[in-house]
């Protein structure tokens, strides 16, 4: 099911321009990462895809559906939407009534809902918790909460924001988990993220936000390599990349192991071709990706 | 400036501590990360800080806590709150709702502690600059983004100029930049004797750009203590899981296939990754 903007343009009522003429066509099965500067527009540009909010100029379609025309309820079979704060989304008694909300509201068999509950709170590690109060979770257990109630409703699209926000390293684990096994399924997934090591290990496109408008968007080694547009939306390429780029390498790794790789290539061509030419060409302290590099690693 | 002694504290209604015979103490001047998985108890050694516990969440103290020169459990809150900032976790429970602005948001500590307008008005201008939110001082703080609201919480708390800051995850909502701009604005609090920080992070790459020293917490208990790049990278502190930056893995794992010297300790920052990855027989090449 494919996703399209065309041309949205967003005001609230207090007048804060937070979208302006933005253009994006989101293929069925992409994994896309939404970067950008605090106030950028992610989350509002988010909300359009759920109906939450309606363009004032321009228009949102999910498939077929005028976001316009159709209620958010509607939408709701298609799109699942994971809040940034927990708290805006958890309002049920239990873990599972929680979950189990928007199946129901599906009107998917009580049977079939059930099941549904089930496996979504076992993906993000919470089966032991279903009958707790949401509320008697750690903040970051109420955040996977929120995953799995998005998870439950089985939507082709799923949009998640902030979804790694407070959780430790083995929670950022687990929800890349969730994000990989979402494109094995062939579902769409948009995350809007400030972890750009998380958006360079789990996503194939990025999509770079500020002020209201698309700074840059195409495949991830290519835009998270774009300083200068990052710069403007106030973002960092990934540790690897910028690793790769103070040691002069022409690669844009996104993973730890694509930099071995890539280092382990690099130490294999040199001891091949003798030491001359490649060793001084990667490491000169003059190189200008040096520099660059040096200009944004902060203070010593 | 901090002492905690063999403290130990429980939740009420709770059959296990949350923290176990936790002892440090932090000097003045110092910026101190704090560093552990979720559950680790790093929240509730904030509150312990800065008075929460145990005088908003009661439950079962023992041991000592002194923060610059106050026994905290005896202390009142009103009383800490001149003394110790502490920014929560989830800025949407700071943010007061009782004032239409931006600005008064970040001047309601100091209309609190009686400060003349016009020095109230200069500083919460100040700080805003500092925190990257001036042009939006005449906002509706209810009309912030996440992220801008994360911002006017750390204002509202830097701007009293607590002689001790604790944050718990005061970026978790802030761009990358902006991330990096907190830590620099923290370091440069310090540097320039203005306060004391505990910062409770995940972050760990400007944990090892910024911070003095790191401790790190697992199940309640104190795991380690001492210089980023020693305990970012101990075994016991990434098994609890706590992670690794980047930088470290791809150590890690060009060590694991012999790309590297065996005996080259991990890199926690990028000038150190730089270092490690560089080629070693550099000098060699040049005749």
């Amino acid at each position: 099911m494919n996703i399209s903007l065309d041309g949205v343009s967003f005001a609230y009522p207090s007048g804060v321009m937070a979208l302006l003429e933005v253009s994006l066509e989101i293929a069925s099965g992409e994994a896309v990462a939404i970067i950008g500067e605090n106030g950028a527009g992610k989350t509002t540009l988010a909300r359009h895809l759920n109906g939450l909010l309606k363009p004032a100029t321009g228009g949102v379609a999910i498939g077929e559906w005028d976001t316009r025309r159709v209620s958010v309820a509607k939408l709701a079979a298609r799109v699942g939407y994971v809040f940034q704060n927990p708290d805006d989304q958890l309002f049920e008694r239990t873990v599972a009534a929680e979950v189990g909300f928007g199946p129901r509201n599906l009107g998917i068999p009580l049977a079939d809902a059930a099941h549904a509950v089930h496996n979504a709170l076992r993906r993000v590690g919470l089966a032991e918790q279903a009958d707790q109060h949401p509320y008697d979770l750690h903040i970051s257990q109420r955040k996977l909460v929120a995953l799995a109630a998005a998870l439950a409703m089985n939507t082709p699209i799923v949009v998640l924001d902030e979804p790694t926000t407070g959780q430790d390293a083995g929670g950022v684990e687990l929800v890349g988990q969730i994000v990989d096994e979402l494109k094995a399924e062939r579902r769409t997934v948009i995350a809007i993220t400030h972890d750009i090591d998380f958006c360079a290990e789990h996503f194939e496109r990025v999509v770079v936000m500020a002020e209201g408008r698309i700074l840059a968007d195409g495949p991830a080694a290519r835009t998270l390599s774009q300083v200068e547009a990052l710069a403007q939306a106030e973002v960092e390429p990934p540790q690897m990349i910028r690793l790769a780029r103070a040691l002069g390498m022409d690669h844009a790794p996104l993973t730890v192991e694509e930099f071995v790789d890539d280092f382990a290539a690099r130490s294999a061509a040199r001891s091949e071709s003798g030491p001359k030419v490649h060793g001084l060409s990667g490491s000169t302290p003059n190189d200008s990706s040096v520099s660059r590099a040096d200009s944004t690693s902060g203070p010593e | 400036m901090i002492s905690v002694r063999d403290l130990t504290y429980a939740y009420p209604l709770t059959p296990t501590a949350a923290l176990w015979n936790v002892t440090f103490d932090v000097p003045a001047g110092q910026f101190c990360a704090l560093v552990g998985a979720n559950q680790s108890g790093k929240s509730t050694l904030c509150y312990a800080l800065s008075g929460f516990i145990p005088h908003f969440y009661h439950g079962t103290l023992s041991g000592e806590v002194s923060v610059a020169g106050l026994d905290v459990p005896a202390t009142p809150l009103a009383q800490l709150a001149g003394t110790v900032g502490l920014v929560f976790q989830n800025p949407f429970n700071q943010i007061t709702g009782a004032r239409m602005t931006v600005r008064g948001e970040a001047a309601f500590g100091l209309e609190n502690m009686g400060v003349p307008r016009s020095e109230m008005l200069v500083r919460a201008d100040e700080t805003l600059a500092l925190v990257g939110l001036s042009g939006l001082a005449d906002r509706s703080p209810m009309q912030l983004s996440g992220g801008q609201q994360q911002r006017l919480a750390l204002a509202s708390m830097i701007v009293m100029r607590p002689q001790v800051l604790i944050l718990d995850e005061p970026t978790s909502q802030l761009d990358p930049i902006g991330t990096k701009e907190v830590f620099a604005a923290l370091a440069r609090l310090v540097a320039s004797g203005g306060a004391t920080v505990i910062l409770v992070e995940h972050k760990l790459e400007w944990v090892a750009e910024f911070a003095d020293r790191v401790i790190a917490l697992a199940g309640g208990q104190l795991v380690a203590d001492g210089p980023p790049r020693e305990v970012l990278n101990a075994p016991e502190v990434v098994a609890s899981g706590v992670g690794q930056t980047r930088y470290a893995r791809a150590a890690a794992l060009a060590r694991a296939r012999g790309l590297v010297q065996p005996d080259a300790a991990l890199p926690v920052t990028l000038n150190q990754a730089s270092e490690f990855f560089a080629p070693r027989s550099l000098d060699e090449y040049i005749p």
